[in-house]
């Protein structure tokens, strides 16, 4: 018990002291997943909806191994990554390999298939809802696909808080492609995993609850926003 | 919308032949049937025996499995088509309004103008016709509601509304009052009878006897995908000639009626399709 007595007070000090190297972990750890999302979103968005929206060979092979991928290993990702990206691999040249642009790469490859499944399915359910009806408007798939991601919007922004939980919270690719070097790639998940293993338990639950919080207040505020507006709109 | 409409008529509309097969049933059997210009054709008949799959081929939301579909002697094509698409220029002077409306999650105002912006009418057109339908509608007061929040019937009101601002030569409405309430339903209606008063076709489907005596010029009777009886709705309504459409005017079920379709051929049988 007294691990977590000294945790919340480690957590206390850190988050209260504004303890510098702190906010650097913490901004670098929001900086690298908020990105990794974004990216993440802007592929896996339109994947998802042509995904839902037309018929073509090797459709079902798609939508079922972007479903697989969604339980992805990061350790996996972060191994083929690392792969690519070092000296000898086919992208060393770009000398990405550790730095937080590595990292980014990793967790976009880990989000994209949770939010292109995501969307597949929830485009594809307002699809059968709304195909008639747009078709005798004049648009086919192509021209509603922006109707349709807009309307489903609620549910998307779920798909991307998926996304973000996920990249926020793993460890294993940005520990292999990031290398959790001090002030330039260290994120809170990996300085937790160097912290237990220092033996400095209370430093890490003390970083564990902050994440937990940060991860509580992101969902929550989108989950506010989206309760009001989703009531509005039936 | 009183202005005429500068596009040439794409009436008539020809059917020449129709069948539909889904799944290896034949739901559509040999239709050929010709519109003319101006007036209301309902199409009535039991639950299952074709109207609404009927409305949706002449629409061109689903393709014949045989025969074929003409507007002003061009063969048509589906209202999503590109507009490169010979057949193209009929579909978009047609629209169609749904059992269940369809409402995009966005406000009453811009449901109507998403449509306007779907037939490229320029923006600065679009304030003008929406502000007009919606005042025609009784809709106005609710113009910046989100549509969704809308009962059934101002939905269905606003579907009516959505479609009216497309100005469309022929409007086609797949039992549009079925999930109403009298009062809405003689809304409905109303704004059926003004939208067909400005000069565009309609071309409903109802299982509703009343309503199809009351909207009605001409009537069709459509049992288990053929047209059974075509008449004007007077002459329809006060001696139908096939036996199966005298019994739908009484009232009687016709669930007895199960694979004996072609048991009696009336005069005007419904193969031969018959021009007026």
């Amino acid at each position: 018990m007294t691990d977590f007595t000294d945790a919340l007070g480690a957590a206390a000090a850190l988050v209260f002291g504004l303890d510098a190297s702190l906010t650097e972990i913490v901004m670098l750890s929001l900086r690298v997943s908020l990105s990794a999302v974004a990216i993440a979103a802007l592929i896996g968005l339109p994947t998802g909806a042509l995904l839902a929206l037309y018929r073509f060979r090797g459709r079902f092979f798609l939508v079922v191994s972007m479903n697989a991928l969604m339980g992805l290993p990061p350790v996996v990702v972060g191994l083929i990554v690392y792969l690519l990206l070092s000296r000898a691999g086919p992208f060393g040249v770009f000398g990405l390999l550790f730095t937080p642009a590595a990292m980014i790469i990793a967790q976009v490859l880990l989000v994209t298939p949770i939010i292109a499944a995501l969307t597949r399915q929830v485009i594809e359910d307002l699809w059968i809802e709304y195909e008639e009806q747009m078709r005798s408007l004049g648009a086919g798939p192509s021209r509603a696909m922006p109707a349709l991601l807009w309307d489903g919007r609620f549910t998307l922004i779920t798909a991307i808080l998926a996304g973000f939980g996920r990249a926020s919270a793993e460890v294993g690719a940005v520990m292999i492609v990031g290398g959790n070097i001090d002030h330039v790639t260290r994120v809170m998940t990996t300085s937790i995993a160097l912290e237990v293993s220092k033996g400095n338990l209370a430093l890490a639950l003390g970083l564990g609850i902050i994440l937990l919080v940060l991860s509580a207040g992101i969902n929550g505020a989108a989950y506010i926003i989206q309760h009001r507006t989703k009531r509005w709109h039936a | 919308m009183n202005e005429p409409s500068p596009a040439p008529s794409i009436l008539p509309l020809e059917l020449d032949g129709v069948c539909f097969e889904a799944g290896g049933t034949r739901l559509i059997k040999d239709i050929s049937w010709r519109f003319e210009a101006d007036r209301r054709t309902v199409v009535i008949g039991p639950n299952g025996a074709g109207k609404s799959l009927f409305l949706r081929l002449c629409h061109g939301l689903i393709k014949p499995s045989r025969g074929s579909v003409r507007w002003h002697g061009v063969e048509a094509a589906a209202p999503d088509e590109s507009p490169a698409n010979a057949g193209a220029w009929a579909a978009r002077h047609q629209a169609m309004v749904f059992q269940r409306p369809v409402m995009l999650r966005r406000s009453v105002t811009a449901n109507v103008d998403y449509a306007l912006k779907l037939h490229h009418i320029p923006r600065a057109k679009r304030a003008e016709t929406i502000e007009r339908v919606l005042h025609e509608t009784g809709l106005k007061r609710l113009a910046h509601l989100p549509a969704r929040v809308l009962s059934i019937g101002e939905q269905q009101k606003l579907a009516l509304a959505r479609a009216w601002a497309l100005k469309p030569q022929v409007l086609f409405l797949d039992e549009p009052t079925a999930s109403l309430d009298p009062s809405a339903t003689h809304g409905v209606e109303e704004i059926i009878e003004a939208i067909h008063n400005q000069g565009t076709r309609i071309i409903m489907t109802t299982h509703d006897l009343g309503q199809a005596r009351r909207m009605a010029d001409e009537v069709l009777f459509i049992n288990r995908g053929r047209i059974l009886e075509s008449a004007p709705a007077k002459q329809f309504f006060e001696a139908p000639q096939n036996d199966l459409a005298q019994a739908f005017v009484r009232g009687e079920l016709l669930w007895w009626n199960k694979g004996q379709d072609n048991r009696k051929h009336q005069p005007g049988d419904p193969t031969e399709g018959k021009p007026e």
